[in-house]
């Protein structure tokens, strides 16, 4: 079989063989010959208002689906415009792959028009990227993209084709399995846990009074939530979930604690502490979980379990690293413990740990002032309303910030992928087109983007996307007119001296904004309008909704633990801090 | 990277990576992203054409050796990685010099690249261009004694090194496999 085809046929038609439903993009010069053979192929594209929002589209369906996010750009400046998204999915491991046009190969290196090195620019915020410099070589090189993206610790791979590798005919032959792997010698994730390794795991697990298991992302990536849940249940040892694992392990489950870090809440914080072991699973002591990494959970082992072998020791000394798949290695530390249980090995006792543990939760829920009546409407009242009036299943997105570590903090997330944010790179404007991209790729859920009026009006424009292409989402702005995370900082660190912090009260006109792009505008400014507005906006199905809530721009984020501080040393919201000595 | 002479605490990372255009890019990029320093550098194709061994000398005082490896192994063209320990592997580097030297006094440098028993490669009016190859440490005295004359050009290569063949025990050098 020796079917001559052109490049970009081949490229559309790797695309399809590899099971790509969904292309975010928008076309330009270089890139033109792809979009041809897109015609005539069942392959659905969203044409975006920005190449930043396609790559945001596809982390966006990523993180809901499992599969991929495909987003295709052309040369030079979309190229450039993609780098953002690159370096989000590769802070926070989304599988993607990005396929960017690029002048001839004759041209390449002579300043040509929209030419860039977009290979040597995204190196280092992709897992891998490959200037693809002849047709036969694309089928290859997608499978090894998809392969890569999508295997160990995933992450973005870009592809960079030249005009006329489009444009060439070529040969048309798919690779085996076995042919993608030997031309990729290089590459093989380790996946099985060392079986020593998990003994020894499972008898710190017996002998710990003091046990925390310390989830992350990883956990969402393995697809570990199920067998997360028959660990934590097996050993009876709560469970604190990170920015990025939050929906891993039923926020209404007992055990499960909730988010630790610099907004944490104290008890999830305090647990981690003064815990003796953190069983840590696809997590990577990030410096907003940690704080000041001398002083983090000094008396506790670690056991660290993380597909990629760089994680461990990177910033705290595992006692036992174990490389290898979350899902796997807990189904073998699970195994394991059974095997010693059977065997007449007890757990030890932690009652008196998990008595500490309901003190705390006990003294230190989650906590703000309730507004008086004409007071400012509170942004934690409104996410609650907001969780509490949403469908079951509801996929929660938010921009970064404040409204961010709300969401995260006052929503419930009991079902795994269910929550998308960028956590690691900390992208303003990701949520909308990131709620656009979890639509595409979950249609039959309801999809509410959190945004902060600041985040808000840095990608907004892809409503007009949402609209043109029938992707109805609903967007809740928590509009305090200030970039409200900053004006916390200089509030508590900079005393008070607000420095380019204040948006405006009055501009944009959200609802204005919101009904020019095709979406219903929604104002409320009293806690009385919170309901119904929300109400309104889950009735509405057809398009999407801008829902602004105005609200106290005093509101902080609490509890905080400074930058570079010790957890030790977290700042309780400030009708809580009398009962600081209750945090032992 | 630096010409002063490698610290004692320096780790040389035979690297065999995949013969692929960019992959000195992503090997450099690298250490430049994640704040390591590279004291030399020296890249050329194996006995494999598909491979190339990049040998690399690393100043440890910059990060932590195994952070350094395992960073390394991420990237997907590199396919093994062997740490050879100074004492355990043979060194090489070659170092070409341009001395400006007078007729009349051309016959001590000569003389002095005889004793290290290095090569005189061009010679000149008033300048001769010498070569030595040898270990590090040889090629360093050398430079300096060559220094009293004054050197005009002087390119050393950095250091490719292999391990050493012990013939008692069966010690190997530590190899950073990927296949597990």
């Amino acid at each position: 079989m020796s079917e001559k085809i052109t490049g970009a046929q081949a490229l559309i038609r790797a695309l399809e063989k590899e099971g790509v439903d969904t292309i975010f993009g928008l076309p330009g010069g270089c890139i033109l010959p792809a979009y041809d053979p897109l015609l005539d192929s069942p392959i659905r594209h969203i044409l975006v208002r920005h190449e930043q929002g396609a790559g945001h589209m596809a982390e966006g369906y990523a993180h809901v689906t499992g599969r991929p996010g495909v987003a295709m750009v052309t040369s030079g400046p979309a190229a450039t415009n993609m780098v953002t998204p690159l370096c989000d999915a590769y802070m926070d491991s989304i599988p993607m792959v990005c396929i960017t046009g690029q002048v001839p190969t004759g041209a390449i290196g002579t300043d040509a028009f929209q030419e860039c090195d977009t290979v040597g620019i995204t190196r280092s915020v992709t897992k891998h990227n490959e200037l693809i410099m002849t047709a036969n070589d694309i089928p290859l090189m997608v499978r090894q993209a998809f392969h890569i993206a999508t295997t160990g610790r995933p992450g973005p791979v870009l592809l960079d084709l030249p005009k006329d590798v489009l444009q060439n005919q070529m040969t048309w032959h798919w690779p085996t399995d076995d042919e993608v792997l030997d031309s990729l010698p290089g590459y093989r994730p380790t996946l099985k846990g060392h079986p020593r390794m998990i003994k020894e795991a499972a008898r710190l697990i017996l002998e710990s009074r003091q046990p925390v298991l310390y989830v992350g992302g990883g956990i969402l990536k393995a697809r570990a939530a199920e067998v997360l849940r028959e660990l934590a249940e097996l050993i009876d040892a709560p469970v604190v979930t990170t920015l990025m694992a939050r929906g891993a392990f039923p926020d209404d489950h007992p055990l499960c604690l909730g988010m630790p870090g610099m907004h944490g809440n104290a008890t999830a914080i305090t647990a981690m502490q003064k815990s003796d072991l953190l069983i840590t699973l696809g997590a990577r002591f990030d410096d907003r979980i940690t704080g000041k990494v001398a002083a983090f959970a000094p008396d506790a082992k670690v056991i660290h379990v993380d597909i990629d072998p760089a994680e461990q020791g990177k910033v705290r000394r595992p006692d036992v690293p174990i490389v290898g798949d979350c899902r796997l290695v807990i189904e073998e530390i699970v195994k394991a413990i059974r095997e010693l249980l059977a065997a007449g090995e007890a757990l030890a006792d932690t009652s008196a740990w998990k008595s500490r543990i309901s003190g705390w939760r006990e003294q230190f829920p989650l906590h703000y002032s309730s507004s008086q009546p004409g007071d400012a409407l509170k942004p934690q009242y409104c996410l609650e309303q907001l969780r509490d009036l949403s469908p079951e299943g509801t996929i929660l997105c938010s921009g970064v910030g404040q409204h961010q570590m709300w969401s995260s903090q006052y929503w419930k997330f009991n079902e795994p992928y269910t929550w998308v944010n960028s956590g690691g790179l900390g992208t303003m404007g990701f949520s909308v087109p990131a709620a656009i991209g979890a639509k595409v790729g979950r249609p039959d859920r309801t999809v509410w983007a959190v945004d902060g009026d600041g985040c808000f009006q840095m990608t907004a424009q892809e409503l007009v996307t949402a609209s043109v292409e029938r992707i109805p989402i609903k967007v809740a702005v928590l509009n305090n007119s200030y970039l409200g995370m900053v004006r916390q900082w200089q509030e508590m660190f900079y005393e008070e001296r607000y420095s380019e912090v204040y948006l405006s009260p009055e501009l944009p006109d959200f609802v204005k904004w919101a009904e020019a792009m095709g979406c219903v505008g929604i104002r409320v400014e009293s806690p009385e309008e919170v309901e119904p507005a929300i109400e309104k906006a889950n009735s509405i199905d057809d398009r999407s909704v801008v829902v602004e809530f105005r609200v106290d721009a005093g509101e902080k984020v609490f509890p905080m633990v400074p930058a570079g501080q010790s957890n030790d040393d977290v700042i309780l919201h400030p009708e809580q801090s009398s009962r600081r000595e209750f945090l032992r | 990277m630096s010409t002063t002479p490698a610290p004692a605490a320096h780790h040389i990372l035979s690297v065999l990576v995949e013969n692929r255009p960019g992959v000195l890019a992503r090997v450099a990029g690298l250490f430049a992203r994640r704040g390591y320093n590279i004291f030399s550098l020296a890249v050329a194709p194996t006995e494999d054409p598909m491979l190339s061994r990049i040998t690399i000398v690393v100043d440890v005082e910059s990060a932590p050796l195994e952070q350094v490896v395992k960073q390394l192994f991420k990237l997907i063209d590199v396919v093994k990685i062997s740490e050879l320990d100074p004492r355990r592997s043979v060194e090489r580097e070659l170092l070409m010099a341009t001395v400006r030297v007078p007729a009349e006094d051309r016959g001590q440098v000569v003389e002095l690249t005889n004793i290290f028993e290095g090569k005189i490669l061009a010679v000149g009016v008033e300048a001769i261009t010498v070569s030595l190859e040898g270990s590090p440490d040889k090629l360093d005295d050398f430079e300096e004694l060559l220094r009293g004359y004054g050197i005009v050009e002087l390119q050393r290569t950095g250091r490719v090194a292999l391990p050493k063949l012990d013939r008692e025990a069966r010690t190997r050098p530590q190899k950073y496999g990927k296949a597990s």
